[in-house]
């Protein structure tokens, strides 16, 4: 019996951590390249749900049409948000993008709000979640699936990042904007393309978070934004790895930290974050950043 | 009555002067990015709520209380934190901020979600001016001293800072726990203005509010302080009142006016290459003319 619920909250743990590492990963890839932490994630991560809803609730389409049409609405606008507002002020100082980008989670976040109101809407999945049985762990199909496509694109990502000439690019302008570029690399194209992929992530996990727990209101993207912000730094902040991996500690804190304490829930993942900058203060992978003079 | 609104939004004014001015002490003069402000606003404002309201304190002694139960709340965080640095520090604050919200949304004694209410007004437009001006002259007497200019030493360059004999560490805390206690009495205000206050007044969102005005007006220039923390207060009221369409609106243009600011002038409207406040600077380039001429 112990091991049996033991086993269903590390699986719930695994599922909402494995979201969490999908909107770290945005917050960590154009944190590597911009050093900006785009505050306007969250609702990205909100707007790939609504995309998603919609197409289940009006255009009654399956659940992967949903999930891709909620990757390119948030890929689309993550491209928009950083022509507009970051570009312009990326020889700025480095607060004045941080407030651009919050200009724009304001604007979203409202203008979702003028749009669908405030009230929170049901996410039907649009197929039945039985719960699966292995012996000693039980998990329902839904998790089964969210895992699964998490996992997915991930190992995508990371194929992208190591073996692509895109993915070259990448690494490549993160490491070093001014070389990358004398090298012939398209920086703008490359920061454009980080946006994009950040952003599909993102709004995937709004998708998968919406369905999960089968709500989606404007204001959704708050907590989990920050909470993936949190994995991001978690891990060490510009590193891919580190994003993942953040995200599920996170989950599985939150998870079985809510267990004893679940008025506390939304303080577990901050207490983590700060236990761990104390001790380790650029994150679990993060590298040792020498100081110059 | 319209009068009466006119006043209100003043009294308003004046508190979030008090708290750009501090914020702008510890981001803009010391360079330490700080996302967790209006923790401290708040913590204020609950310590001298619960005292005039559990033990019947007078206002004035609950006030100064409240905002040095916020100065020692900002000497423990800031002994942590403080170690680490730019965005680090920067989601650290948040981090306590939000653990500290969640701290009062379920104690007993702070009235969790409910709040407290029957606070006793006594918050009005004279108060205020009078902390503002108090505040305003006090950090202008800091900063041309000697731990003023050990804060814009350290912005300028830590480590020629520590080079130079500053500690650092010490002197980073300090601008955080000075910030901290004007953003207690800011917050001991705002209870007695509005005689109601629950943990989400002291949120995230406040403090990226603060932090707006701070940005907006010019990173380090107490005028430019006061200018976002006039603009920021406002504007919000002025879209409001123009017409109910805009007024339904509103939120969207407050987003839209900071991305709009930003790309305009992104080192804030007083700002740039004026690093030291006025007077002080003044007062610095002299000194040094006259030691350099003897």
């Amino acid at each position: 019996m112990f091991f049996q619920q033991f086993f269903a909250q590390v699986m719930n743990g695994l599922t909402l951590g494995s979201t969490y590492a999908l909107i770290a990963l945005g917050y960590t890839m154009v944190y590597g390249i911009l050093e900006l932490i785009n505050f306007a994630h969250s609702e990205i991560y909100m707007t790939g749900a609504f995309v998603g809803l919609i197409m289940v609730t009006v255009y009654k389409l399956p659940f992967a049409a949903a999930l891709l049409a909620g990757m390119a609405g948030s890929c689309i606008l993550g491209v928009i948000i950083e022509k507009v507002a970051y570009r312009p002020l990326r020889k700025a100082t480095r607060i004045a993008p941080l407030i651009s980008a919050i200009g724009v989670s304001i604007f979203l976040q409202n203008a979702a709000l003028l749009i669908f109101g405030p009230q929170a809407r049901a996410f039907p999945a649009n197929f039945n979640s039985v719960s699966l049985n292995f012996g000693l762990v039980q998990i329902s199909s839904l998790q089964l699936l969210i895992l699964v496509i998490s996992v997915l694109l991930m190992v995508t990502l990371h194929f992208l990042i190591h073996k692509t000439k895109i993915g070259q690019a990448m690494r490549a302008t993160a490491q070093d904007k001014e070389t990358a570029q004398l090298m012939g690399i398209k920086i703008d194209r490359v920061i454009s393309f980080t946006f994009a992929i950040g952003s599909a992530l993102g709004g995937a996990a709004g998708v998968l978070v919406g369905v999960y727990f089968n709500s989606a209101d404007p204001m959704m993207g708050f907590f989990p934004g920050l909470k993936g912000f949190v994995a991001a730094v978690l891990g060490g902040i510009g590193n891919i790895p580190g994003a993942m991996i953040g995200g599920l500690i996170l989950g599985m804190a939150e998870v079985f930290g809510a267990v004893y304490m679940s008025q506390y829930k939304d303080a577990i993942a901050f207490a983590v974050l700060i236990l761990i900058l104390l001790f380790k203060p650029t994150g679990l992978m993060g590298q040792r950043i020498q100081e110059k003079v | 009555m319209r009068m009466n609104y006119y006043l209100q939004v003043l009294t308003v004014l004046g508190i979030n002067i008090i708290l750009a001015v501090s914020l702008n002490l510890i981001s803009g003069y010391t360079g330490q990015l700080s996302l967790g402000h209006a923790t401290f606003m708040g913590i204020g404002a609950y310590t001298a709520t619960l005292l005039t309201l559990k033990l019947h304190v007078p206002f004035l002694l609950s006030l100064i209380f409240g905002a040095a139960v916020a100065a020692l709340f900002g000497f423990i965080i800031g002994v942590p934190t403080l170690r680490l640095k730019g965005d680090y520090l920067a989601i650290a604050t948040l981090g306590f901020g939000e653990i500290m919200k969640n701290i009062l949304l379920n104690m007993k004694i702070t009235g969790g979600p409910m709040g407290l209410r029957g606070i006793p007004k006594v918050t009005n437009i004279y108060i205020v001016a009078v902390a503002v001006v108090i505040v305003i002259f006090s950090l202008n007497r800091i900063m041309i001293s000697r731990v003023g200019k050990s804060f814009i030493a350290i912005r300028e360059d830590e480590l020629a800072a520590e080079a130079m004999g500053i500690n650092t560490t010490n002197y980073k805390i300090l601008a955080f726990v000075i910030g901290a206690f004007y953003a207690g009495i800011a917050g001991g205000l705002y209870a007695f203005l509005f005689r109601y206050i629950n943990p989400n007044n002291f949120g995230f969102m406040k403090s990226i509010e603060i932090l707006c005005m701070v940005v907006l007006g010019g990173m380090g220039n107490t005028a430019g302080a006061i200018l976002g923390a006039a603009l920021l207060t406002v504007l919000p009221e002025f879209l409001r009142s123009v017409s109910p369409v805009i007024s339904q609106y509103r939120m969207v243009f407050y987003g839209l006016l900071l991305v709009i600011m930003m790309i305009v002038r992104p080192q804030g409207l007083l700002s740039g290459t004026s690093f030291y406040p006025r007077y002080p600077r003044r007062l610095s380039v002299e000194k040094s003319a006259g030691k350099g001429g003897q």
